[in-house]
């Protein structure tokens, strides 16, 4: 499995800051005080350090990279080395409240197989990922005849770790496919969360779902 | 924990000067043993490093290697005397900071520095055990040293870590005494001694066998000691805990003393010097029959046992806080030896911690990788005071053992120096 490291930080040395970036922002705002967290691709440990201290939440984390995992331990967290395979197929079902997976479900070679068992081990997941339906990289394929460069997918085409595009509306349409019921959503534009709209999948940069069965 | 000379330290971030001690008991009921057998009285040699705080509950328990000792850090007195086995590691300001935590380490039964082993007096034949001395296990070895952790009046470790077959030491505390300690740190170790690792202490162990002055294990009143022998199982050991690439980085194909080759049978090259050398310099400092004794406990050691299921094995240790450490190029105790009790502590519901740490020093490389094991040890335990609200144990000097317990006003242990067994 490739390596997917989440994006720098312009703030990660801080422990328990106070400010995350908003698609983390997002997703921790949604979490409940004291629930059962596990972050896969928890990176630096940035959410896992902000929701143990905000949201006194017990929480756990996978990650591949080595210096991340260092940063992670230096920060008091409990992370475990590993491809995401790993890190979900050791658990027992239902062990975790929420399974959280951030900025990573367009590396995935199978996102399905990763969406169930995240929901096997947590009782509801958490996920964000980039809207390539925005009207940004619309107006990038249309007037610059490039392919569009979503928000926080810093790698071109031809690097690794390869991307797959999607959008709101196709993710939607995989979420019925496999039969994941989506319990609540949240869009952003930039910095600032949009008013529910018709018009999210035009106008959101990022999508974060909150998934059930 | 003992500091003769407070300044100047005899290493910067050194604890000092340390002085080992004695813990001797089975005086009158024996020491029952796994294989039936039972053995007393018991000594135990230890050291320790730093202060007990008021509540006890920043104790951490450091367990030795194969040829390890209870001198972990620290100098001891003698001129030129080398420090303690993990130095680098236990001090104030290092992976297990002295100025915060209790740090206790004590040498191995059956082992050759100071704890009953082969080599001491049998008090029933007043001669030394040799191969009378009965086969141990790492089960054994370890209720050895909750004996001493009793009598150090501590009812949980804060901690208890190792590497190798300190980190076999490690398990058997958290599979089967889960709740004396808080947290483990195994590292680079295996929860079952595989065939091929069994292989190679019997190749030690044949060395040992096959040298004439042996003698059966009677050898203590002889001039001539298995030294031949003993150096041979070192080599081998000695290479297994390197790595092809350490190896090929450290000696090459370099030849030691010499231009070109010599077309004859001496150590020519480079890394055939180094292993006489070190062979040569292991004979000076242990035992060959502890050498046998404690290659044999490694052996045993199963946790899966019967069942064969590990995760069975942890189902009590769930409270426990793991750090699961292994090194990528260690070929002896292989990263999916971790990888395996990592998947089952996690399925038993423990809180685990892992990283495959990437090195190029084999086996030998949780000896060596002393900055990447400061930020993990280090982090890990700064958790744990946290977590658990250790106490820091201030600037008191430090009390004396044994101490009185003062609920009752009992003497926890009497003078323990003069239980001490005749060592040869």
């Amino acid at each position: 499995m490739t390596q997917i490291i989440r994006p720098p930080n312009a703030d990660s040395s801080t422990s328990g800051a106070l400010t995350l970036r908003p698609d983390l922002q997002a997703i921790a705002d949604l979490v409940p005080d004291g629930a059962r967290v596990l972050d896969l691709g928890c990176g630096d440990g940035e959410l896992l350090d902000y929701l143990i201290t905000h949201k006194h939440v017990v929480g756990r984390g996978v990650e591949l990279n080595e210096a991340n995992i260092l940063t992670c331990v230096r920060r008091g967290l409990s992370v475990r080395q590993g491809n995401l395979e790993e890190g979900l197929a050791d658990y027992p079902d239902a062990n975790f409240d929420y399974v959280i997976l951030s900025q990573t479900l367009h590396f995935l070679d199978d996102p399905a197989m990763i969406l169930n068992e995240m929901l096997r081990v947590g009782k509801q997941a958490i996920v964000s990922y980039p809207n390539w339906g925005s009207w940004r990289c619309r107006l990038s394929l249309l007037i610059r005849g490039r392919i569009p460069r979503a928000a926080f997918v810093e790698e071109n085409w031809y690097q690794a770790p390869r991307w797959q595009a999607f959008t709101i509306t196709d993710f939607a349409n995989f979420c019925q496919t496999i039969n994941v019921q989506i319990n609540q959503q949240v869009y952003l534009a930039g910095a600032g969360k949009l008013k529910p709209t018709m018009f999210k999948n035009l106008l959101a940069s990022t999508a974060v779902f909150v998934l059930g069965r | 924990m003992k500091i003769k000379k407070p300044t100047p330290p005899a290493h910067p971030k050194s604890v000092g000067i340390v002085i080992p001690q004695h813990f001797t008991f089975a005086q009158d009921e024996r020491f029952q043993l796994d294989s039936g057998a039972s053995i007393g009285p018991v000594t135990i040699e230890y050291e320790t490093y730093g202060r007990l705080n008021a509540e006890r509950s920043n104790a951490i328990l450091i367990c030795h290697a194969l040829s390890g000792s209870a001198h972990a850090a620290g100098v001891y007195e003698e001129q030129g005397a080398k420090p303690g086995w993990w130095d680098d590691c236990i001090g104030p300001g290092k992976a297990f900071d002295t100025d915060q935590f209790f740090v206790i380490c004590s040498n191995v039964l059956s082992g050759c520095y100071g704890s009953t082993g082969p080599a001491h007096i049998d008090p029933t034949m007043a001669i030394p055990y040799a191969m009378n001395f009965p086969v141990v296990t790492i089960g054994d070895i370890v209720r050895a040293q909750v004996k001493l952790i009793d009598y150090l009046g501590i009812d949980k470790l804060l901690c208890v870590a190792g590497g190798s077959m300190g980190g076999m030491q490690v398990l058997e505390w958290s599979a089967n005494h889960p709740k004396r300690a808080h947290a483990a740190i195994p590292i680079a170790t295996t929860a079952h001694h595989s065939p091929m690792l069994i292989a190679f202490s019997e190749v030690g162990r044949q060395a040992i066998y096959a040298d004439p002055y042996w003698n059966e294990g009677d050898y203590y009143a002889s001039e001539q000691k298995p030294d031949a022998g003993l150096a041979v199982a070192r080599m081998v050991g000695h290479i297994t805990y390197l790595s092809e690439e350490s190896m090929q980085e450290k000696f090459g194909r370099r030849l030691q003393d010499q231009a070109r080759y010599g077309y004859e049978f001496r150590a020519e090259f480079q890394i055939e010097s180094y292993l006489k050398y070190n062979g040569l310099n292991f004979t000076r400092r242990f035992d060959a029959n502890s050498y046998l004794y404690i290659t044999k406990a490694m052996d045993y050691f199963d946790l899966s046992g019967p069942t064969g299921s590990l995760a069975a094995a942890f189902a009590n240790s769930t409270a426990l806080k793991f750090l699961v450490v292994s090194f990528t190029s260690d070929w002896l105790y292989p990263s999916y030896h971790s990888k395996e009790l990592v998947k089952a502590l996690t399925a038993a519901g423990a809180d685990v911690t892992y990283l495959d740490v990437e090195s190029v020093w084999g086996h030998d490389a949780f000896l060596l990788e002393v900055e990447t094991m400061t930020d993990l040890i280090g982090g890990f335990l700064h958790r744990l005071v946290v977590e658990e609200n250790v106490q820091h144990p201030g600037s008191a000097p430090a009390s004396p053992f044994p101490q009185v317990d003062a609920t009752n006003g009992t003497i926890v242990a009497a003078d323990h120096q003069s239980k001490v067994a005749i060592t040869l």
